[in-house]
């Protein structure tokens, strides 16, 4: 049983994600064909958004594979190969979007989200301190009667 | 007028649904074309039928404005837009056609059932020229000036109202440019 569930852990721990990139795109480079799987997994599939060009079985990711394997192959570095994509299909295929002046909302919207915050929470931590002289301390009387009741509510 | 800042998080979340309101009614497959402006990329396509022309992006330029439609003969809606396209080439407005990753037997058996709107079809079965055009699905259509740049660019089928709405206006500005 345990044999059989190592095994079983075994495999699972070899299986990686499902990818459609088929054995006849693949380059027999195996240094070129690392570089088009990492920037495969960049480039986002025009026809189901949400998934990378190599997750994807759309005919056009799998052109967009052939493409991209050709511009290596040429001697594109990865940038070039990108920016080729790119310039076709704008920056949406990229699935980090770049930090231009076009994403500094999205890009740095959070900070400015974080510091409006930090900006009201000090402002109400300053308010929340108490305002003049503190009360003057109680006279023997008030002192005396304080205990009273006290001793009172204890029975 | 201290009072006012307990409204903040009252404007705030109205401007949040109001960004989310205009934000989730757009189409995401709707992508602006990076060619808008820009003459079209060159080009050079065999034709479906052998003793027809093929398709260049030379034959875009000069002339008329004229619309570049990317179909295919396994595309639905392609099929849709199909009367449209009929009924356009019926009023003089010139069609070119780029045959998507398609057969040559398909699309001359689809384009003899359904008619042929086009003055020239490219055959583009690698699909290279597509990604050229930065394509993402069939039908497509450009819109190509007299210089041959792409002035606009329609995803999805042209209807009736697109037509009317959209596109005609601006042939009809193109033609007097």
């Amino acid at each position: 049983m345990t044999r059989l569930i190592a095994t079983l852990l075994a495999v699972l721990a070899l299986a990686g994600p499902a990818l459609a990139v088929l054995p006849s795109e693949q380059l027999s480079n195996p240094k070129l064909e690392a570089r088009a799987r990492k920037i495969g997994a960049e480039l986002r599939c025009l026809v189901c958004q949400n998934e990378t060009i190599d997750e994807s079985e759309a005919p056009l990711a799998g052109d967009l594979r052939v493409l991209l394997r050709q511009r290596l192959v040429a001697g594109d570095s990865d940038q070039q190969a990108i920016a080729y994509i790119v310039a076709r299909y704008g920056h949406f295929v990229l699935l980090q979007p770049p930090f231009e002046p076009d994403t500094l909302i999205l890009w740095l919207g959070p900070f400015l989200v974080l510091v409006l915050g930090g900006v009201g929470v000090a402002a109400m931590a300053r308010r929340a301190q108490p305002e003049g002289p503190s009360p003057a301390p109680l006279t023997p009387d008030e002192e005396a009667a304080l205990a009273r009741r006290l001793e009172a509510d204890r029975v | 007028m201290r009072r006012l800042i307990f409204l903040a998080p009252i404007v705030l979340f109205a401007i949040v649904v109001a960004g989310f309101a205009l934000g989730l009614r757009r189409d995401p497959s709707l992508l602006p074309s990076t060619l808008i402006g820009k003459p079209l990329p060159s080009f050079s396509l065999p034709p479906v039928d052998p003793k027809a022309p093929g398709l260049t992006s030379a034959d875009m330029t000069g002339g008329s404005p004229r619309l570049l439609n990317v179909f295919g003969s396994w595309c639905v809606s392609c099929r849709y837009e199909h009367p449209v396209l009929m009924a356009l080439k019926s009023q003089g407005v010139a069609i070119e056609g780029l045959d998507w990753r398609d057969s040559r037997a398909d699309a001359t058996r689809f384009l003899a059932a359904e008619g042929n709107p086009y003055e020239r079809i490219g055959d583009d079965e690698a699909g290279r020229t597509v990604i050229d055009l930065g394509v993402a699905a069939a039908p497509e259509t450009f819109i190509v000036d007299r210089q041959g740049r792409v002035r606009y660019k329609q995803v999805g089928p042209i209807t009736p109202e697109v037509w009317t709405s959209t596109l005609a206006p601006l042939m009809a500005r193109l033609k007097s440019e």
